[in-house]
C-alpha cells in the first residue's frame, strides 16, 4: 500500500510543470492551426466553405477513438498489476474523450446538414462515433453508479476492455449496415483523395487536439489524485478521534 | 449430481418458476411488439415494408428486463460467494447460468418470434430463417447481458445503467438479424450473426466471471 | 456422526503477518496465528474490526494487502473449505430440500439426508425458504456444512439468530467436525460452546 502512495507523489511532482508545458503547446497550436483552418487553407472544390468543418470534425473523431485506446491500456494495467494511478488516468481520460466524440457529432450534423438537407443522417461512421459516445457515457454512468472507487475502478476497467474488443465488432457491423442502406457520405472532401495543401493544418489541429487531451487529463489526474488524499486524511482523522 | 447440472437445474427453476413460466417475458416481448404497430400505424404495406425486423427491438427488450437480477439477487443473498467455491470453473457456471436463461426465456422468446412476425406482417417464407436467427440473436444478446449484469451486480435498481452499458452490445445481432428478417434468409448476414452470437456467448462469461470475483470482494 | 470419513491428511492454516484494508482503511496488521487439524479458532473483536474480512480474506475472496495465508496438506484450498457468512445464502422460492440438493451437487457432496437429519429440519424439507423463520434459515445454511464434507470450516457468526437448541446442534457440529480432524475458525461476540485453543483478538 505505500508504494501506491509513493508514485502518485512523484507523478504530482512531474504534472506540476507539465501540464502547463502542454497547456502552453495547446493553445499555441490552436492559435496557429485554427486560422490556418477556418481561413487560411483552400476551399474544397466539391464543398466550399463547409469543407472547413471538417478540421474541428476530424481531429475529434480521430482522438476520440484513440483515447479509448488509451483507457483500455490503462485499465488493462490497472487491473493487472492493481497499480492506482492507471484506474485514475482511465478515469481521467473518459470525460475528454466522450467530449470529443460529442464534438465530432456536432460537428458531423453541423457539416451534413448542408449536404444532406437534415440536421442528421445515419451515416456509416457517424452512427460508429454515436455508439462510441453512448460506450463513454455507459462507462462514466458506472463509475459513478459505484460507492467503492476501488471496486469502481476494477469493474469499469472490465467494462473498458469488454467494450474495446467489442468497438471493432460494432465498426464492421455499422459500416455493414450502411453500405446495405446507401445513405450519402460528406466525410471526405474532394472525393477520395485528400487535397494536400489540407493536410498542414489538419496535422496542426490534430497536435493541437493531442497537448489539449494531456493538459486536461493531467488536470484530471491531479485533481482526482487531490480529492483521494483529502479523503484519506479526513478517515484517519475520523478514525483517530 | 455435477456442479453445473446443479446449477443449471436450479436457476432454471428459479427463473421458470417465478411469475409462471416463461409467462412475464413473453407477454414483454408481445407487449413491446404491439408498440411497433400503434406506432407506425396500421396500415399494410408500411409494416410489410418496415415492420419484421422491429421484432429484433422487441427481443432485445424483452432480454434486458431480465437481467438486473440476474447477479444482483446472487449477491444480496450470499449465493455469490458458494458459486466460488465450487469445483467447477466459474466461468463455466456463469455460462451455465446463460444457458438456463436461454433456455427458459431466450429459447420461448424465439419460437414467439414467428406468430409475433407474422403479425408484423413477415411473408412465411422468412418466418423458419427469422426463428433460428432469433433464438442465435438471443444466445449472443444473453452472453453480453451477462457481462453488463455482472458488473452492475452491486447496483441498487441498476436496470437502466445495464441497458445503457449493453446497447453497444446488442447493436451488431440487431443489424444482421434484422437483415434476416427482412428477406436475406440463411445467407452471409445470417453467418455473420452465428459467428457474433457465438463469440459473445463463449466470451461473456470470462469476463462476467472476472467481474463477479471482484464484487465478492 | 459427521458429513464424511475423517479429514485424514492433517488439514490446517496458517497466518502470518497478515494486513486487511478496505476501504483505504487498514482494519489490522501483523496478525499471525495457525490452527492444527482437530482445532478451533474463536476470532473476537468490535464491530468494524475486520473479523468478516479476515475470513473472507481466508476464503479467497479478497487479497490481503501484506502477509501470506497457508493451508497445510491442502492442494486446492478454495474446495477444501466452507463459507458461512452473515448471509444465508437462501433463494426465497427454493425448498429446504432443493437447497441442500443444491449445495450438494454444487459444492461436490451427497449427504443431504444426514444434514436434513442433523439440523433437525426434516419435518419442513419441502418448505419453501420464504417460509422459514430466521432460526430455521441460519440451521439451513448449517446444513451446507455437512452435505459435502470439507475439512475447513469458516463461520462467521454462525449462532446469529439460533435459538437455545440451535446453538445445541451448533456445538454438536463442531465437536464432530473437530473430532473428525477437521478444522474450524469462527468469529464470535459471544464465545460458543465449544472450547477453543485459540483466541484471535482483532482491533485491540
Amino acid at each position: 500500500m505505500l508504494s501506491t502512495l509513493a508514485n502518485p507523489a512523484r507523478f504530482m511532482q512531474l504534472s506540476a510543470w507539465l501540464a502547463p508545458l502542454f497547456g502552453v503547446i495547446a493553445v499555441v497550436l490552436f492559435a496557429i492551426g485554427l486560422p490556418w483552418a477556418l481561413i487560411y487553407s483552400p476551399a474544397d472544390y466539391q464543398q466550399g466553405e463547409t469543407v472547413r468543418i471538417m478540421y474541428v470534425h476530424v481531429p475529434a473523431a480521430w482522438w476520440s477513438l484513440a483515447i479509448y485506446g488509451f483507457m483500455g491500456v490503462a485499465s488493462f494495467v490497472g487491473l493487472v498489476w492493481r497499480h492506482a494511478l492507471a484506474d485514475i488516468a482511465a478515469r481521467a481520460a473518459a470525460p475528454i474523450g466522450a467530449t470529443f466524440a460529442g464534438l465530432c457529432l456536432i460537428t458531423g450534423s453541423l457539416w451534413g446538414a448542408p449536404t444532406w438537407g437534415t440536421w442528421w443522417e445515419w451515416d456509416g461512421r457517424l452512427t460508429s462515433m454515436l455508439v462510441l459516445f453512448i460506450i463513454y457515457l455507459g462507462y462514466l454512468a458506472l463509475w459513478s453508479a459505484i460507492e467503492d472507487e476501488e471496486r469502481a475502478a476494477r469493474l469499469a476497467a472490465i467494462l473498458c476492455l469488454v467494450g474495446l474488443i467489442n468497438l471493432p465488432i460494432v465498426h464492421f457491423s455499422v459500416v455493414w449496415w450502411s453500405t446495405l442502406h446507401q445513405p450519402a457520405s460528406v466525410f471526405r472532401p474532394g472525393g477520395s483523395a485528400i487535397d494536400p495543401a489540407m493536410l498542414g493544418p489538419l496535422f496542426t489541429m490534430a497536435f493541437a487536439y493531442m497537448a489539449l487531451f494531456a493538459t486536461l487529463l493531467f488536470a484530471n489526474m491531479r485533481a482526482a489524485i487531490n480529492r483521494r488524499r483529502v479523503e484519506a486524511a479526513r478517515l484517519r482523522g475520523m478514525s483517530a478521534a | 449430481m455435477s456442479p453445473l447440472a446443479a446449477t443449471f437445474r436450479r436457476d432454471f427453476a428459479l427463473m421458470w418458476g417465478a411469475g409462471g413460466g416463461a409467462m412475464a417475458p413473453l407477454g414483454f416481448f408481445l407487449g413491446a411488439a404491439t408498440l411497433v404497430p400503434l406506432a407506425m400505424g396500421p396500415e399494410h404495406a408500411l409494416l410489410m415494408a418496415a415492420g419484421p425486423p422491429l421484432v429484433w427491438v422487441a427481443a432485445a427488450l424483452a432480454v434486458l428486463a431480465t437481467l438486473e437480477r440476474l447477479f444482483q439477487a446472487d449477491l444480496e443473498d450470499g449465493s455469490l460467494d458458494q458459486l466460488l467455491l465450487s469445483p467447477a470453473p466459474v466461468e463455466m457456471i456463469v455460462l451455465t447460468k446463460g444457458a438456463a436463461l436461454w433456455c427458459a426465456i431466450g429459447l420461448p422468446i424465439a419460437l414467439a418470434g414467428a406468430p409475433v412476425a407474422i403479425a408484423l406482417q413477415a411473408p412465411l417464407e422468412f418466418v423458419p430463417a427469422i426463428v433460428l436467427s432469433l433464438g442465435l440473436g438471443m444466445a449472443g444478446f444473453i452472453g453480453a447481458g451477462l457481462v453488463g449484469a455482472a458488473v452492475t451486480a452491486s447496483v441498487k435498481r441498476g436496470g437502466v445503467l445495464i441497458a445503457l452499458i449493453v446497447l453497444p452490445f446488442f447493436a451488431p445481432p440487431i443489424i444482421f438479424g434484422s437483415a434476416v428478417a427482412s428477406g436475406a434468409g440463411f445467407g452471409p448476414a445470417f453467418l455473420i450473426l452465428t459467428g457474433c452470437a457465438l463469440a459473445y456467448a463463449a466470451l461473456g462469461p470470462i469476463a462476467a466471471a472476472a467481474a463477479l470475483r471482484l464484487q465478492a470482494e | 456422526m459427521g458429513a464424511g470419513g475423517p479429514f485424514q491428511d492433517k488439514p490446517g492454516i496458517s497466518v502470518h503477518d497478515l494486513a486487511i484494508a478496505r476501504g483505504g482503511r487498514v482494519l489490522f496488521e501483523a496478525l499471525s496465528f495457525a490452527v492444527q487439524s482437530g482445532g478451533y479458532a474463536e476470532i473476537r473483536g468490535a464491530n468494524g474490526s475486520g473479523k468478516t474480512s479476515l475470513l473472507r480474506a481466508i476464503a479467497g475472496f479478497l487479497k490481503p494487502c501484506a502477509g501470506q495465508i497457508g493451508f497445510d496438506h491442502l492442494e486446492e484450498p478454495a474446495t477444501a473449505l466452507h463459507y458461512l457468512g452473515h448471509l444465508n445464502g437462501l433463494k426465497h422460492a427454493a425448498s429446504v430440500q432443493a437447497h441442500l440438493r443444491y449445495w450438494g451437487g454444487l459444492l461436490g457432496g451427497s449427504h443431504e439426508r444426514d444434514a436434513l437429519a442433523h439440523v433437525g429440519l426434516e419435518g419442513i424439507a419441502d418448505l419453501p425458504a420464504r417460509a422459514l423463520s430466521q432460526g430455521q434459515a441460519r440451521r439451513l445454511a448449517l446444513g451446507r456444512l455437512l452435505v459435502a464434507p470439507r475439512p475447513i470450516w469458516l463461520l462467521d457468526e454462525p449462532a446469529a439468530a439460533l435459538d437455545a437448541n440451535g446453538c445445541g446442534v451448533l456445538a454438536e457440529l463442531i465437536a464432530a467436525h473437530r473430532a473428525n480432524g477437521g478444522v474450524v475458525l469462527a468469529a464470535v461476540h459471544e464465545p460458543l460452546d465449544a472450547a477453543p485453543d485459540h483466541v484471535v483478538r482483532l482491533g485491540a
